[in-house]
């Protein structure tokens, strides 16, 4: 390559990253947002709706509960936390690492399982030969799930955790390994199931099995944004938020 | 600009560089102490992650190596048309992210997948085992190898082919005993890029094998498994992981030094001349 060439690539880079960085309108505030990845749908579609309405840049980033709360822990700037339990909260709250947490949706979990994959009841789970995806013993899919399998009515809880092939880092990941077919089932939450219901079959997991779940948020004690963060938190749980989470499946926190 | 003033300019630039790439490194043994490193080989995880890591990556080097090698002989040696862009199909995994990797390979060797069916009717299911740990290493590190194996073939001198033939030897026996040995430090360094590749391999791993303890769960992922309720268990496999990977760049260094060549220090003519991806 041509040095002409190269400083005029790297001038490009530099511009592109200085206009990536900069975020573009400077006078909206910034919320970062850090939220389990179940949450994904319901809390993109308020963002960026409640980021409109307050003139500020709502950054959410997704992930496993565990992960992100493992990074606010580590100091990674992070105004509201909405995490899939409420285990990561409170021990983020005892260490001091973000404010007094508050419930502002329940879960419920579901078999998924792939078309056509032999798994059609729940004591198919316990079958030889089927394959499934949990989350990892870490995340809360992954705790709920155990949970899950210990109580199902009649089924031989042993000889369905004989059949766990994969441990995921997330519910995502746990939904993608049933969809693609690597898995033929997985525990998940029914958020999810409904988000990828073209792609699966979902089997009712009964009210004895149900763990229950709870989803927690709380403000960084290091938010310089910590008004505005109550009040994202607040919409979840009784303004514009909490339909979006309603359209995507969420129960409240009553039941 | 003074010469001087230059130097100092280049010598910042270094140091910049130096910082950047050394401290997250140092970083992970200020915070595990030597006790924390030999306990966290007594912890059972890290134990079983460390010992399929090295199994499996062995196992993909020795595939990539007896494959690779004859591949990259072929391609150095002959001239055809369409062996520049051949060459660029070898080398895209280079480029490609291991997200990219992972669900090509779902999309080629899954149940769902342009093989699918035909593994399916073989009684074969690829994705969550230990196979898929290999094939992802395979698919993320043999162009490491074969781009290496190429450059040194393609860097022997011809003569000694031509004197090998001229001697009445076929072409495979002057591949065996004359390509071959002279080509073999060259190669060896290509190896060990290829290892320290498929070592560190995460995200093509995760979305084709899963991640299962004893079966998928390698010693990237087990990190990952660990690094959010066990920081210090992860920092502890972070830091084996380093010296393990360490160990073996440094080991090249050695060799390439004791015979002289140098093929992963200065720009040794032989083996750099001819790069393929320029071929």
């Amino acid at each position: 390559m041509k040095p002409t060439a190269t400083v005029a690539l790297i001038a490009l880079a530099v511009a592109l990253g200085a206009c990536g960085g900069g975020g573009g309108d400077n006078s909206r505030t910034r919320l970062d947002v850090a939220a389990a990845a179940s949450l994904t749908k319901a809390v993109t579609a308020y963002a960026r709706q409640f980021g409109d309405a307050n003139h500020a840049t709502v950054r959410v980033r997704f992930g496993g509960s565990d992960e992100l709360a493992a990074q606010v822990r580590q100091g990674v700037p992070t105004d509201v936390f909405l995490s899939a339990d409420q285990t990561q909260p409170r021990m983020l709250h005892a260490a001091g690492a973000v404010h007094t947490p508050v419930s502002f949706a329940s879960n419920r979990l579901v078999v998924a399982a792939a078309k056509g994959g032999g798994v059609n009841s729940l004591s198919d789970l316990a079958n030889s030969g089927v394959k499934l995806a949990l989350g990892g013993p870490s995340v809360p899919i992954g705790k709920y799930g155990r949970f899950a399998i210990a109580h199902l009515p009649g089924v031989n809880a042993t000889a369905v955790l004989k059949n766990v092939r994969s441990e995921e880092p997330d519910v995502k990941s746990v939904v993608a390994k049933v969809t693609t077919g690597a898995a033929n089932a997985g525990i998940v939450y029914v958020t999810d199931a409904n988000a990828a219901k073209a792609q699966l079959t979902t089997i009712a997991i009964p009210q004895s099995a149900q763990p229950r779940i709870l989803y927690d948020a709380a403000v960084g004690s290091k938010s310089k944004q910590a008004d505005l963060a109550r009040r994202f938190i607040d919409g979840l749980r009784t303004g514009a938020g909490r339909t979006d989470l309603q359209n995507a499946g969420f129960l409240g926190t009553e039941q | 600009m003074s010469r001087r003033a230059f130097t100092a300019l280049l010598a910042a630039a270094l140091a910049l560089a130096l910082a950047f790439l050394v401290l997250p490194v140092v970083a992970i043994f200020v915070n595990v102490s030597p006790g924390e490193l030999i306990s966290s080989l007594g912890d059972p995880v890290a134990r079983d992650a460390l010992l399929l890591s090295l199994r499996c990556t062995l196992i993909a080097l020795a595939l990539i190596v007896v494959i690779g090698t004859p591949a990259a002989y072929l391609l150095a040696t002959r001239s055809f048309r369409g062996r520049a862009a051949l060459i660029t199909a070898l080398e895209l995994p280079l480029v490609l992210p291991p997200a990219v990797a992972g669900i090509g390979l779902l999309a080629a060797f899954g149940p769902r997948g342009v093989l699918g069916d035909t593994l399916n009717s073989a009684g074969i299911t690829l994705p969550l085992s230990t196979t898929a740990v290999i094939l992802a290493l395979c698919f993320v590190a043999s162009p490491f190898y074969l781009r290496q194996g190429i450059a040194a073939f393609a860097a022997l001198d011809p003569s000694l082919a031509e004197a090998s033939r001229t001697l009445g030897a076929s072409e495979a026996r002057t591949f065996m005993r004359v390509a071959l040995p002279v080509a073999t430090s060259s190669l060896g360094a290509g190896a060990v890029v290829a290892f320290g590749r498929a070592l560190g391999e995460f995200g093509a791993t995760l979305m084709f094998a899963g991640s299962l303890r004893g079966v998928s769960q390698t010693l990237p992922l087990a990190i990952y498994a660990s690094f959010a309720d066990d920081f210090p268990a992860a920092l502890a496999m972070s830091a084996l992981l380093v010296i393990v990977s360490g160990a073996l760049l440094g080991a090249v260094k050695l060799a390439s030094l004791r015979d002289g060549s140098t093929p992963s220090d200065a720009p040794d003519p032989r083996t750099q001349a001819p790069l393929p991806a320029r071929a």
